[in-house]
């Protein structure tokens, strides 16, 4: 081989040592441009839904429409009908509009406004017989154009909301009458099959239940089966086939621990269907083996000196490993279990096997009360046709990241802050 | 009920925790050289005599309540030879949701006999339960008092309670299996019975929906020939191929970038970056690949006048694929950082370059850990549901096309199971015999890979 061939050669071998490594640097950017985009995504559609449009109506309280006078009392309040008195001030907008629109000016609010109007004079019963300025919930369809995820100029018939609609909605932006303000109703109000009511309260009580009766399952269950194995089991047959399960447990598929729910604790046991009671249950056995694994790593890293020390000063061994093992072990076992949480709190296929998909409309108070979940609120809103939905869908996701952060967060501030390096 | 006798239970062994200590302390004249175990222990002793016994009395009333209750309501009923095991069941069920006032649609009066007595007969149990309960308190209560008047080894026989709970609890993970096990067994087997396991292995077609239409005129025929799961097997293989497509490259490479190239502040940023794409819930994958994935797919196929479904195997394998990444890249990371750097200094000093090193001497000694760990994102992305129910499909096709809709064996149980009430006919059981299917193939593919990986750590640490 000739010098200059060798140069070559060189420069050839130099090239391929530069691709390869730019390989390495591209895969690297594109899986953080991955979660990059899909983070952007989520929060660039959901954002919105921690805003909504209100109208600002000038309501008139007529007594006698309404039916009541200063002294009525809170159930009267209740039983009467605000319908009347909403639907005047909705004409007002739009007088001598025929027959046929006055339906489409009444569905500029939303479903529940009456409800609205019934709550504001409740709290202000001041207005009886006078003109009273109160915010309402507009529609869906005009809350997506105002936030500018409708288009407005595809053809009317293609839209959701009329060219009328249209009209009074924007001589009612040029009078300063929409207002647009934080959503507070998204995070207190229950599920509904109207977009612009629609809120994640029950599912973030369903969350709470569920995550609750798995912690209280399996934290315990899985420390005191880490501290076993680790530190009393005999080397023999049974612990061994214990080991192997809990290995093999950790990669089944979490639908397969759906089955098992459905198929013993539903279908056996007769539990309760849709509840945050078997959600729980079924979800500490699919974590059970994801807390024991971290547990038994962190138990493993005491040094045996430790032990050590307070054998020779006389201690059994149930008190040594109780009292100066699993102490300084625990900063580990705990970032392990809040970890093992946050992968139960994100899980769905399980929860939908044994019913957690239904509709919830009130919020839950108990454990054995049926509920969903936040990921399974994903699943159903998703799923809906509305636009609205897209949006709530997406900030249901943001909330559930929020939390899985925290939980995250909180797990390596804990292994940070408390765990001993032992040199 | 059963939460309020718990909290009595807890409440007495709490109460007899320290009645027990001062007792003994009284005993020994408040002098603790006397006794043979610290005063504690005593407690102990008292409470957990008081708690455990009551507590496995209710966790086996609890286990046998129903099926004994079941044996004597549904009595009348077995002398009927035209009702089966499965009738006879969904009877059980509907007396048992008209009992707790869940019954939804008109109530059948034929069955409100076996309410009343339903509910009679679980007053009786209930009654009998808290009789038992209360009597094993007081007797196991009376045992141990005696024992501790008699200062006996307490610390020994606590820590042997403590092991034994320890002991309990870890065969837990070996009860769980076995109950996944048999749940799917005892499902499977009855669906077998129906189908026979040959069709449902090598049938192409999969139409569970049609195996309702059981008029006179149609027969129970078209049974056998709707549960053929291959097109589900070939659905779930396809899309998991497409998600390693983009998983084993990318992950591969970074793997390979962050444990020989990358600065350790780089990898220390990038590394838990990457990790993250792992712990997003996979229904934000689902929703993410359903909603923005998919559409875009199908923009970009218009462009190329290529027709493309709203629900594609591709739009669904390559989220996945994204979603698997961190699955590969982790593992492949510290496989190739156990190889030993010896190997590494003896290719340089015969003059290779970094990534001749990497490709001829590095790679081929990690090796074993990194098919261990592509097998193990394999089997993650066969059992992987929500991005394929939210994305790939329900179309039962058997193609080879990936930009047309696809459905996998997960799919299939979600949406058979869904909103499905009535539990005993050949569709909801063939979603156990889906589960079964899973079960064994991802627990093959584990064990391979975790026996492998297993080697190769024994090879070099």
């Amino acid at each position: 081989m000739s010098k200059v061939e060798k140069i070559k050669l060189l420069k050839k071998r130099y090239k391929a040592e530069r691709r390869f490594k730019f390989y390495g640097i591209l895969s690297v950017c594109l899986a953080i441009l991955f979660l990059f985009i899909l983070i952007i995504n989520i929060f660039s559609k959901g954002s919105g839904a921690f805003f909504k449009t209100e109208i600002l109506l000038n309501i008139k309280f007529d007594e006698k429409k309404l039916g009541l006078n200063i002294n009525s009392s809170d159930k009267e309040i209740q039983e009467a009908n605000f319908e009347e008195i909403l639907k005047d001030a909705l004409l007002v907008l739009a007088p001598k509009v025929p027959e046929l629109k006055q339906a489409e000016l009444i569905d500029m609010v939303s479903i529940d406004a009456a409800l609205e109007v019934k709550k504001f004079y409740f709290y202000n019963k001041g207005v009886l017989n006078k003109i009273a300025e109160v915010p309402l919930t507009l529609s869906d369809d005009l809350d997506q154009v105002y936030k500018g995820n409708f288009p407005r100029d595809i053809p009317e018939e293609r839209r959701r909301f009329s060219d009328f609609q249209l009209k009074i909605f924007d001589d009612q932006i040029s009078k300063n009458k929409i207002v647009y303000k934080f959503n507070w109703s998204f995070l207190t109000n229950a599920d509904s099959r109207e977009p612009e009511l629609a809120g994640v309260a029950s599912s973030l009580a369903g969350s709470f239940f569920t995550i609750l009766v798995c912690l209280i399952l399996s934290f315990p269950i899985g420390i005191l089966a880490a501290i076993y194995l680790e530190e009393f089991a005999p080397k023999n047959k049974i612990t061994e086939i214990i080991e192997v399960n809990v290995n093999n447990l950790a990669a089944v598929p979490s639908i397969v621990f759906g089955l098992l729910g459905l198929g013993v604790f539903l279908n056996y046991f007769y539990l309760p269907r849709s509840t945050p009671l078997v959600g729980g249950m079924v979800l500490a056995l699919m974590t059970l083996p994801r807390i024991i694994i971290p547990c038994r790593a962190a138990l493993k890293a005491v040094p045996p000196s430790i032990r050590e020390g307070a054998l020779a000063l006389g201690a059994s061994k149930v008190q040594t490993v109780m009292h100066n093992v699993v102490p300084l072990a625990m900063p580990g076992t705990l970032s392990g279990t809040i970890i093992g949480l946050s992968q139960a709190l994100g899980e769905t296929a399980p929860l939908l096997l044994i019913g957690m998909i239904a509709f919830i409309n009130v919020v839950p108070a108990t454990p054995i009360d049926p509920s969903a979940v936040l990921p399974v609120q994903v699943y159903l809103w998703s799923e809906s046709a509305e636009r609205g939905f897209v949006e709530k869908t997406s900030a249901t996701i943001i909330i559930l990241i929020f939390f899985l952060i925290i939980m995250n967060s909180f797990a390596i501030y804990l292994r940070n802050k408390f765990e001993r390096k032992w040199s | 009920m059963n939460l309020v006798i718990l909290f009595f239970i807890l409440f007495f062994s709490l109460s007899f925790f320290f009645i027990g200590k001062a007792r003994v302390l009284r005993l020994a004249n408040y002098n603790i050289k006397n006794l043979n175990s610290l005063p504690e222990y005593y407690g102990y002793y008292l409470a957990a005599w008081c708690a455990l016994p009551a507590l496995m009395i209710l966790f086996f009333w609890s286990i046998f309540e129903l099926s004994i209750i079941k044996i004597f309501v549904l009595s009348d009923f077995k002398l009927d030879p035209t009702i089966d095991d499965n009738k006879l069941n969904l009877i059980f069920s509907q007396i048992v949701s008209i009992a707790e006032k869940k019954f939804s649609g008109t109530i059948p009066q034929n069955l409100i006999p076996y309410v009343e007595k339903f509910i009679a007969l679980n007053k009786i149990i209930e009654l009998s339960k808290f009789a038992v309960l209360f009597s094993a308190i007081i007797l196991s209560l009376i045992f141990a008092y005696r024992q501790i008047l008699k200062n006996i080894k307490a610390r020994e026989s606590v820590e042997k309670i403590i092991r034994g709970l320890m002991f309990l609890c870890a065969t837990l993970a070996i009860f769980t299996t076995f109950g996944i096990v048999l749940s799917l067994l005892f499902e499977s087997i009855k669906f077998f019975t129906s189908v026979s396991i040959f069709d449902f292995l090598t049938g192409t077609n999969w139409a569970p929906g049609r195996a309702f239409v059981r008029d006179a005129s149609v027969q129970t025929a078209n049974v056998e020939n709707v549960f053929g799961a291959i097109p589900l097997f070939w659905g779930t293989t396809f899309i998991a191929a497409i998600a390693m497509c983009v998983a084993v490259p990318v992950g591969l490479f970074s793997g390979i970038f962050l444990a020989e190239y990358s600065s350790r502040k780089f990898r220390k940023i990038t590394k838990p970056l990457i990790e993250i794409l792992a712990g997003i819930p996979t229904v934000v994958y689902g929703f993410f690949a359903a909603l923005t994935v998919g559409p875009l797919f199908r923009l970009v196929g218009e462009k190329f006048g290529l027709e493309v479904s709203s629900e594609s195997a591709l739009a669904a394998g390559v989220v996945m694929g994204i979603m698997i990444i961190p699955y590969v890249s982790s593992l492949t990371d510290d496989v190739i950082n156990a190889v030993p750097n010896s190997l590494r200094e003896g290719s340089f000093a015969i003059g290779a370059t970094k990534s001749e090193t990497i490709k001829k001497v590095v790679l081929p000694a990690a090796l074993p850990g990194i098919v261990g760990s592509i097998l193990l994102a394999i089997s993650r992305a066969i059992g992987e549901t929500m991005i394929v129910v939210m994305a790939a499909g329900l179309a039962a096709n058997l193609t080879l096309n990936p930009l047309e809709a696809s459905t996998t064996i997960t799919t299939q149980i979600v949406t058979i199971l869904i909103g499905d009430q009535s539990f005993n006919n050949p569709k909801t059981q063939a979603a156990f015999a889906l589960g079964i299917t899973l079960f064994f193939f991802t627990l093959f593919i584990n064990v391979i890979a975790l026996s492998i990986v297993k080697k190769f750590r024994e090879k070099y640490e």
